[in-house]
């Protein structure tokens, strides 16, 4: 693996050897050892051209746990606004010897573009790219849906899983559905079907316009936020009636089984999507998908550069495999 | 390929490491078995219990990872991590008992010293191995040796541990007759 670009590129023992990582990186976190010298002296440049909290913070927590160095990039206050390319960026970075470029793009394609065209010799993380994929949420979803239900031991076949909302401009669910149905799970959308991509029907998923004919059969129920932001258009009549068609609340909350566990990316639009006492009820799992997104970072960052690297060969040899 | 070490000779090897573990240590209490994973996990593993058969009272144990504190990790593709188990209270002012099958260049002890530093400030650190095989990169030295065996750096020793591999026994592979 040299980079992480998609889950698509994943093969699932690849998908388990991360979430294994993870679960001895996370038990280690426990313990009274915080801090690990594994990349001391590598440096991992955070690029970020669209706003994110979580996912460039827990991207730093992790870098930083492991003792590399973060540069925090965002396109604000940079030379990025002042519009200089992505070719010319990536030829900064590779001058100043970033080992690794976590980057988050709105343009699809933008990080397979920076790992494809050779600008650079680090690896390249795909933090979120436009609407297609966001790979590292897909993965700390998987690892918190097998540490809830699976006791963190091998793939998550035979649980049912609904992914429910804006599917359309959502690329955690497009990343999700690669990476569950890889390891093993049933993937079920729920959604306006204007909420859903064509070709939805090739995905060889469920899909349903009725959460709550699903809901009572489902182990795990992963609220989508409504992006607001990417919708130029109207896509349901009013905030309302999704929020009453859609919305997990109280009464769906109920009639979920004993077990099911209840899951949203983040950040939450409370009221719309979800009700504040289900993101807050004893089923949700939302706190901990973002304690288990450090561990699933750092394991990334870990098969990424905790050994030989493409930079390292070029001064060790070339002998060594990447 | 021969065999230096048989099941019987490993057996009698463990057993008087664990006399000389107690011996210095004036008894178990104070002990703490830290095995390096996988072999020396369960070497130390095997002492614990002849450790308990001798002293009638339960040795604390453990197992430290050292893969993140390793100095060639740059060198090859990325390993495994497996896990570190500290018994309960930690390390502190115990004396720890190192275990690993066998010893060589010394960097991994190097790297479980860099671990334990981490964890804890135990009053001793000593080292029990079942191999010592020479060729010390660093300045080195274990205090419980199954056994010397001379080798040359082509030379490679495969330790052989019935809980994994079969057969309890040690090879030397690449000697040359």
């Amino acid at each position: 693996m040299r980079h992480l670009l998609s889950i698509h590129d994943l093969s699932k023992d690849e998908a388990q050897e991360i979430l294994d990582t993870a679960v001895e990186l996370a038990r280690l976190s426990e313990g009274s050892v915080k801090k690990f010298p594994t990349l001391r002296g590598r440096t991992v440049v955070n690029l970020f051209f669209e706003d994110s909290t979580r996912t460039r913070i827990s991207f730093e927590a992790a870098a930083k746990r492991l003792s590399a160095d973060v540069i925090n990039f965002s396109a604000k206050g940079s030379s990025l606004s002042k519009g200089e390319s992505l070719k010319d960026t990536a030829l900064t970075l590779q001058a100043m010897g970033a080992d690794a470029v976590v980057i988050r793009h709105s343009a699809s394609g933008a990080p397979h573009q920076l790992a494809r065209q050779q600008w650079m010799k680090g690896a390249v993380i795909n933090a979120g790219d436009g609407t297609h994929e966001h790979p590292t949420q897909a993965l700390l979803d998987a690892f918190t849906i097998r540490r809830k239900l699976r006791n963190d031991q091998g793939d998550l076949a035979g649980l049912r899983i609904a992914i429910v909302g804006d599917v359309l401009h959502s690329r955690v669910a497009r990343s999700n559905v690669l990476l569950l149905q890889k390891l093993g799970a049933q993937v079920v959308l729920i959604a306006p079907p204007t909420l859903l991509p064509v070709g939805v029907e090739s995905w060889g998923v469920e899909v349903s316009y009725s959460l709550d004919s699903v809901i009572p059969n489902v182990d795990v129920i992963m609220m989508l936020r409504v992006q607001r932001e990417r919708m130029d258009d109207l896509f349901f009549p009013t905030e309302r009636e999704y929020s009453r068609n859609f919305g997990l609340n109280a009464e769906r909350l109920g009639m979920m089984q004993e077990h099911a566990i209840v899951m949203h990316p983040g950040p939450m639009n409370r009221g719309l999507e979800i009700s504040a006492d289900s993101a807050d009820s004893e089923r949700s799992v939302i706190v901990d998908q973002v304690a288990n997104g450090v561990s699933v970072r750092m394991a990334v960052l870990y098969l990424l550069l905790g050994g030989a690297t493409m930079r390292d060969s070029i001064s060790v040899g070339a002998e060594v495999s990447s | 390929m021969s065999v230096v070490l048989n099941a019987g000779e490993i057996g009698r090897a463990l057993r008087r490491i664990s006399h000389e573990i107690l011996e210095k240590n004036h008894g178990s209490s104070e002990v703490i078995l830290l095995g390096i994973p996988t072999r020396g996990a369960l070497l130390s593993e095997r002492i614990s219990r002849e450790i308990h058969d001798i002293e009638k009272a339960p040795i604390r144990t453990g197992t430290l990872d050292i893969t993140m504190y390793r100095d060639d990790l740059r060198m090859r593709a990325p390993r495994a991590l497996v896990p570190t188990q500290i018994p309960a209270g930690g390390i502190d002012g115990a004396n720890v008992v190192l275990v690993d099958d066998v010893f060589f260049s010394g960097r991994t002890i190097r790297a479980a010293l860099d671990a334990i530093n981490e964890i804890g400030r135990p009053r001793t650190v000593q080292l029990a191995v079942l191999i010592d095989r020479g060729h010390r990169e660093l300045p080195i030295r274990a205090d419980f040796v199954g056994k010397n065996i001379p080798t040359s750096k082509e030379e490679s020793v495969r330790v052989h541990l019935s809980e994994i591999d079969a057969t309890d026994e040690v090879l030397i592979e690449g000697r040359a007759e």
